[in-house]
This record gives C-alpha cells, structure tokens and sequence, in this order.
C-alpha cells in the first residue's frame, strides 16, 4: 500500500445518518447526521463544534473505527461501509489525528511513520522509502518536517505536523483533526490552516473538531453544532456568527463581551521589581520585569506561549525561585517565601496547570476544596482530627455558589470536567477573600458556559478591590477583562498600555517580538 | 446515583475477583504439570490452614507480623513513598526489642514489653527513616535505597548474633546463632478465648486456642490496623501524608511541608515493621534467632507484607483478611506437601501468580476510573502514580 500512494483522494461523499452511541449513563451520541463532501474536485473542511462533553470525539472515533455504534449508518461514496477497527477505516482512506498524539518519542520521524506499515523489505524497516515520500508530502503541504529527528526533540506543532504527514502516508483522503489548535501558539495556527486549505484544495476532506469559535470561523466551509449527543444544526460558514454559534453551542444567550465598570485603582497592591528567574531549562525565563498592579484593576499579560508567562505567575506563586530582584504584595516582601506565607500576606493563585499544581486527582470535590486550610478550622478540630461536618457544609456551600456539576462532595475530582474542576479552584482560592490574584490561563480548556462564569467571578473580584493580574494566551479573554495590558517577549515585558488605547495590530506585531 | 454507585464499585471490584480466578487457574495448570489434582491441593491448603484449632492458630500467628508490615507499607505507598524495606526495618525491631528485653531482666513485664515494643518501633523507624531522609532532602530513590539496607540488616543482625547478643551458653558452640532467652515477665501473653457453655460445646473446648503458640501480637496488630485507618483518613497527619503520596506540586501550593512528610511516612511504616520484628521476639520466639539466611528470622514476613499491602487496597483494615490469607497460604503449604507430595515452595510459585494478577488489576481498574466522567470529559491528567509494584515477589 505505501508503495503506490495514492495522490489522488478517494472519497467524494460521505454519509453518517442517524449516528447513535451510549456509554454506561451517558447518551454520548443521540440520532446525528454528519456530512462531508467534495464539489469539483475541491474538498472540504466541515467544522465539528461544541462544548466540552457534547459528543464531537465520540462521533468521530465512531467513524475511525475506534467505537462501534449503537445504531446508524456510514455511506462513502453511496456504498455502506462497516467499521470493526482503525485498520478498516484506514484502509478506506479515514485517518484520524487524536487530541493526543500517538507517537514514540524515542523513535525518529520517520521511524515513526513506517511504524506499522507494510515494508517492501520484510522484517527490516524501509526508511529510504519512507524519507523520499515524506519529502515529497512536506514539500507539496508545506509541513516542515525533518524525517530523521526524534520526536522527543521536536515542540508540540512540529509533532502535529508529523502526526498529519503520517496520516497522508498512510492514504488518507478524509482526516479528522480532534483539537487540533489546543497545543499550538497563534502563529503556528495560522501556519496550520495554511496546510489544511491546502489539502482542501487537493481535494481532502477534512473535519476540524473544536470549542475555538474564532477559529471555526476562520478554517471552515460548514459548520455543524452538536450540543449533548444531539446535532442542534449545520449551516455554511458564511452564514454564522459568532454569538449565534455560541448559543446554539451552550443553549441559552451568552454575554461574549462584558459590560464592565470603568477602572478606579487604589494602592498597589502586587509589585515586581526587576525580577529574574529561570525556566525549567536552567536558562533566563523571566528577565528584569518590573510591574505593579492596583487594587481594583485587572492586568493582562499578553504574548505567545512560552515568552515567560508560565515562569512570571509560578516565580510570584512562590513555586519558582526567584534569582535576582524583589516581589512585594499587600507591602510585604515576598521574594522567594513558601507559599504559606504567601497566603497569609493574602495572595490566592489559580495555576495553568490545574490538575498538577490546582488539585489532587484522586482526592474528592470536598478534600480538595479544603487544600489550603486543612488544618483549621472548621476544618480540623484540636490540630489533629478532620472535621467532616464542617467540611461537608463548607464544599456543599461552594458547590451552590459556584455552580460546581458534581454529583456530591465525594466524588473523585478527575471525574469533573475542565470547567467544573476549575470552579472549584476558584471556590477555593476567592473563598479566602484575597488582596492578590493570580490568574494564569483561567479558561484555558473551559467550556463556554464555565467560561462566561469565571470571567463574570474575575470581574466581581476587581470589583471588590481585588489586585488581579491576568496570564493568558487568549487574546480575546485578555481585552475583555483587562484594564491594562503588558506584553511579553522572550522573558521580558516589551510593551504595556492602557486597555483603551490597544491596537490589534500593534499588539500582535509586539508579541511577535517587535519592539 | 447510589445504584450507579453500587455499580461502579461492583466494576471496580470485578477484576479483582477476575484476577484471583484466573490465578487460581494458572495455579490449577501449574499443579497439574505436577500431577496433583488443584482441587485436592486446595482442599489440602485449606484443611491445613484452618482444619484444626492448632491450624487456625498457626495461621494467624503467621499472619500477625505480614499485618504489622503491611500497616506499615500502606502507610509508606499512600504517603508516595516505595518502601521495599520491610525485612530490614523488622530485623532492626527485633534487635532493639530483644536488646531492650535482655538488658533489664529484673524490670516487671508490664515495663519490659511496652519499652521493648517501644524501642522496637523506634528502631524500625529509624531505619526506614534513614531511606525516608535520604529521598526526602537528597533526592534518593527509596526501592534502590530500602533494598540495600535490607542486606546491611541482615549482615548486622548475624554480626551481632555471632557476637555481642550471642547467647552465652551457646559460646563456642556450632550452634544456630541466636540470643540468650528473654525473661518469662518479658513474654508476650498467649491469647486463648474462654467461650460460654453455649459455644464451648459446639467447639469441643471451654478455652479457644487454650493450648497454641498465637498471641496478643494479634490483638496489637488489629488494633494498630484501625488507629492506623483513622490516622490516614480522619486526621490532619494523614491528609497530608496522603497529598503529598498523590500530588507533591498542589500540596507544596497548599503549603504542606513535602520532605516532612516523606521523611513522616517512612518513620511510620518502618516503626510498624520494627514492632513486626519485636513482636515476633516477645510473642513467639522468646529470643532472636536465624539461621544465618537472609530471611531466617523474618521468614520473609517483610515481603509478604508488601503483598498484603497491595491486596488490602493500601488501606490497614483491607490488610487484615490479606494478610491472614498469605499466612493461610504459608500454612497450608505444609500440609500440601505432606499430603501430596506437592513441594511446599509451590505455593510460593502460586503466590507470584496471584500478585502477578492482582497487580495488573489494580492497574486496570485505575485505568478504567481515569475514563469515567461526570459532565463532560475529564481533565488530562499527569502521568499518573499507580500504586507500585513491589520489585519482589515474596518466596
Ligand atoms: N470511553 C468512554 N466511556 C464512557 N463515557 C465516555 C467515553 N468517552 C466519552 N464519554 C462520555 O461521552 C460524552 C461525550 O464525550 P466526548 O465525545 O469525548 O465529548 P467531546 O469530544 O465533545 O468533548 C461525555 O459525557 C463523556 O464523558
Ligand atoms: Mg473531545
């Protein structure tokens, strides 16, 4: 099969009719149709979207052969078509690209292409072939990829990358991409859908699964909503817009812009002075930044991915040594203490990585919920014994106010969905009434609905005279919230303004490094 | 929601059985290679351990120091810590307790017994310390550091056999190296129950175990097994040792002391594997004795346990019934052999399987909750810690 590779794709049509698929307690796909279709020799790229849980992966590894359906049908091209496993499906000209890769990262690239291919050579691998035909599907998509590196050298977008070429290798004609856009930075995104309408083009049909209402817009020909298990309707890109997606994704109205209050800053409150620190590599992650942030006013730090926004909110949480300058919050000098201290001076921080620095997994809602202050009470009673009732009505009390889905205090957090699980941080952390918030990509993962929630929280915690300084990638959650905006570039800030006076374009060209 | 609950917790147990059936079907095959019918081997282990009052004994008195450990190594596994140290941590015991019983043979028992035990638990602790303090503030990996301090153990205690402890009646002797006896006040109580008349008659005795070698060690290692249960889920300390075990990042964040509390969690589970070793001197051997074999005087108790440990689930009351089916086996195996012709270390065989077995279990049912999902899809999560293998199988 990869002797002769097809160039020319295979599939024109393809029908899924009245999909349906249940797991124990969930209807995770209830009676959907889904489509995709090729018009002269040009493909298509229809858009899956829809919130964390409605169903979009489950479809699609129905159609890759990685579920059987409970019921409907799968026409290519008007022949039925029955999947028992991925190698069917792969052998129709169905690939699929997983929301994690699949990849070894001690093999090299290539290495990892002829992986479970058919080789012309018997039991010996047949990497000259193989480099000559990923040259080739570089070259033709403009997928960067060098054949004889590693995978564990190479960043996520190159991974991706070679996750697509081995797709195309192995002849595929229709793609699915599962969040595709989840691990790459703005640029690379845009890179990426370089590629992908150059594939549509050569006549690939392609599904672009995503939460990204932006992005949607921007990549597809149409756009199908699904909204737990159901289909709510398909319609051509060009007829949508982004408030009707997002309620047709959640349901119910939604806010996309906040009305907020103007500004009205007191003393300040968080203070970096000529701060330095390393990255997880031992070179300079954060160098010389000097910021404040007031009370009552939210601060944006905007930049790509890996510019020094993940070592600035662990350098101020106290989990990252600071190497040379000075932190000071609510007046104190906090420069390299322990996190405890930190919380005394009346800092709260909800981490980036939620399920590594924000919870425990396998501690329930409730333990979770009392991380921080365990060991007090109502808490804990005569510093040694856990206080159930008290911990119970506690989390009982934040899951109300906070809105937390959860079958009860009990329950193992891991089991919560992204948003949920993030609530509850924020349950916990704003539960201290602190001086000091840090945020580090809040809604990172989140679905809409949860989304809209903790922005709602953020802006009623700047309300109350809360110092909150804002870390994200996401350009638009930064200009909704922020009242100021800080860039930065390669561990440094090169550029700050007020929210009012942010130009789009000028923003862009200083996160790319321009001064 | 409660039926599903019962369900879900039916799935997660479902492997377990699973498991254990499926080992007892490669033992079956395994027993069949040597031609003896499974069923009579079973029925011979089985009568072995429990056919006679003495049986019973013999099989809790074999389960009481694979119950102390494995209290002990739970405590360790829940705190993140692999301790693999249980052998070493049980000889340090006994040396203390039995040092401590010789050194002040005047004293009354009710001061000799608790202070033995006392300095049994210390010592233990303090050996498994020295593996807790090392990865704690150096980083170091606690298997590699536990296993070699079983040996150093094991070097010592013949050192001081040979030596300093030697019993000396026994001086210039050939003899097994062993220590003097320790004073009768110094000796931990038999343990027999006086039934009412009602029972009495149905056992055919007025005294329970009236006449067997089991001991209040039992008693101890049950009670040790619930303070322990409340200690790991009703208290601060246990909390603690628990968030650390499971996530060091988000317990560091919530300003819990990591290297304290690995440090804490070793002390603990090598004091609970010290008090096995000391109980075995005050309970049942009356003295430290070995044949000069590593695990002569544990009898290897010090894995067993570990094995308990993981059967009991991680948690001291699950360890009760697994540690009392290991030392079913132990006993049993006798009889097996006496019957059949089947050699004894079969059972041993027998044992890998079931570990072998049970291990992958836990590691699907682990894998199985980390897909199961309340509204919506779950977060992605680290690579998770899944409950250690031991490096060992016990023999
Ligand atoms: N393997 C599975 N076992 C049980 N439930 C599942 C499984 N996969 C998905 N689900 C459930 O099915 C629903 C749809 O999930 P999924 O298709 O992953 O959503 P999406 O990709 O749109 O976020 C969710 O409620 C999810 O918890
Ligand atoms: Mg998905």
């Amino acid at each position: 099969m990869p002797d002769t590779l097809p160039t020319q794709p295979r599939i024109s049509q393809l029908h899924m009719r009245g999909m349906m698929k249940r797991f124990p307690g969930v209807l995770a796909v209830n009676n959907v149709d889904f489509s995709v279709e090729a018009s002269n020799g040009r493909g298509e790229i229809h858009a899956l979207l829809g919130e964390n849980g409605a169903g979009k992966s489950t479809l699609m590894k129905i159609l890759y052969g990685l579920y059987r359906a409970d019921g409907g049908t799968i026409h290519v091209d008007n022949t039925p078509l029955t999947l028992r496993s991925p190698q069917d499906a792969i052998g129709r000209g169905i690939g699929m690209i997983h929301q994690h890769f699949m990849l070894v990262p001690s093999l090299t690239v290539a290495e990892n292409i002829a992986l479970g291919m058919k080789s012309t050579r018997g039991a010996l691998l047949d990497l000259d072939r193989v480099r000559a035909r990923v040259a080739e599907l570089s070259e033709r998509y403009h997928l960067k990829v060098d054949p004889d590196v590693p995978i564990w050298q190479l960043a996520v977008g190159e991974q991706q990358r070679v996750e697509i070429v081995r797709a195309l290798y192995k002849g595929a004609a229709l793609l699915i991409l599962d969040e595709p856009t989840a691990v790459l930075t703005p640029g690379e995104v845009d890179d990426f859908f370089r590629v992908l309408r150059q594939m549509r083009d050569d006549g690939h049909l392609l599904v672009f699964i995503s939460h990204k209402l932006h992005e949607v817009l921007a990549i597809s020909d149409r756009i199908t909503v699904l909204r737990d298990g159901q289909r709510v309707d398909t319609i051509p890109t060009s007829t949508a817009s982004k408030l009707m997606l997002a309620q047709m994704m959640v349901g119910r109205p939604v806010v996309l812009e906040y009305d907020r209050k103007p500004c009205a800053p007191g003393d300040v409150k968080l203070m970096l002075d000529n701060v330095n620190a390393l990255n997880d590599r031992g070179a300079a992650g954060l160098r010389d930044v000097t910021l404040f942030v007031r009370a009552g006013e939210i601060v944006g730090v905007a930049g790509v991915s890996g510019n020094g926004q993940h070592e600035l909110a662990q350098t101020i949480a106290g989990l990252r040594p600071c190497t040379s300058g000075r932190i000071r919050a609510n007046g104190q000098n906090i420069t390299n203490k322990s996190p405890r201290v930190l919380h005394r001076c009346g800092m709260a921080y909800i981490p980036e990585e939620r399920m590594i620095d924000g919870v425990i997994k396998d501690f329930s809602v409730a333990e979770n919920f009392i991380l921080h202050d365990h060991a007090r009470p109502p808490y804990a009673r005569g510093g040694l014994f856990m206080r159930f009732r008290g911990i119970r009505t506690a989390s009982q009390q934040a899951i109300r106010d906070y809105e937390i889905k959860t079958p009860g205090t009990e329950t193992p957090i891991k089991s919560l969905s992204g948003g949920n699980i993030q609530k509850l941080i924020l349950a916990r952390e704003l539960g201290r009434k602190p001086q000091v918030l840090i945020a580090a990509q809040p809604t990172r993962g989140v679905d809409i609905g949860a989304t809209e929630y903790i922005h709602q929280r953020l802006l009623e915690e700047r309300s109350k005279g809360t110092a909150i300084l804002l870390i994200s990638e996401d350009l638009d959650e930064i200009l909704a919230l922020s009242d100021r905006v800080i860039v930065m570039y390669e561990g440094r800030i090169i550029g700050e303004m007020p929210r009012e006076d942010v130009d789009i374009r000028q923003l862009g060209a200083l996160m790319a490094g321009a001064q | 929601m409660t039926l599903r609950r019962f369900f879900t917790s039916l799935l997660d147990t479902t492997p377990y059985v699973l498991a254990l059936l499926a080992a007892l079907g490669v033992a079956s095959i395994l027993l069949l290679a040597l031609n003896a019918p499974p069923l009579e081997a079973v029925g011979a282990i089985a009568q072995g351990a429990f056919g006679t009052e003495n049986a019973t004994a013999e099989t809790l008195v074999k389960a009481t120091p694979i119950l102390f450990v494995a209290i002990g190594i739970s405590v360790a596994f829940r705190g993140g810590v692999t301790n693999i140290g249980g052998e070493g941590q049980m000889i340090a015991g006994a040396l203390a307790g039995v040092t401590v019983a010789l050194a002040i043979p005047q004293a009354p028992g009710i001061v000799i017994i608790p202070l033995a035990l006392a300095v049994g638990f210390a010592a233990g602790a303090l050996y498994g310390g020295i593996a807790g303090a090392l990865k704690a503030y150096f980083n170091v990996n606690e298997i590699l550091s536990t296993i070699m301090l079983n040996q150093v153990a094991v070097q010592m205690m013949n050192f001081l056999l040979n030596g300093v402890l030697l019993d000396p009646s026994e001086l210039g002797s050939n003899a097994i190296p062993k220590t003097a006896r320790i004073v009768e006040a110094a000796e931990l109580p038999r343990l027999s129950i006086s039934l009412p008349p009602g029972l009495s008659d149905l056992f055919g005795t007025a005294e329970l175990f009236g006449r067997t070698r089991l001991h209040w060690g039992l008693v101890l290692a049950i009670v040790l097994a619930i303070v322990t249960y409340i200690l790991l889920w009703r208290t601060i300390i246990g909390y603690r040792i628990r968030a650390v075990g499971q996530n060091e990042r988000a317990s560091r964040y919530a300003g819990i002391n990591i290297q304290r509390n690995i440090l804490l969690s070793m002390l603990l589970s090598g004091g609970m594997a010290g008090l096995a070793g000391a109980v075995q001197v005050l309970g049942l051997q009356y003295r430290l004795q070995t044949d000069g074999s590593a695990t002569g005087f544990t009898g290897n108790a010090g894995f067993n346990g570990i094995v308990a440990a993981l059967f009991g689930g991680l948690n001291p009351l699950g360890a009760i019934p697994a540690s009392v089916f290991f030392g079913s086996l132990l006993v049993g195996a006798q009889k097996m052999q006496r019957e059949l012709g089947i050699p004894a270390s079969m059972v041993t065989a027998i044992n890998g399987v079931i570990v072998v077995f049970v291990v992958s279990a836990q590691y699907f049912v682990h894998r199985r909750s980390r897909r199961r999902s309340v509204g919506g899809t779950p977060e992605r999560e680290p690579a998770a810690p899944i409950v250690p293998a031991p490096l060992e199988t016990p023999s």
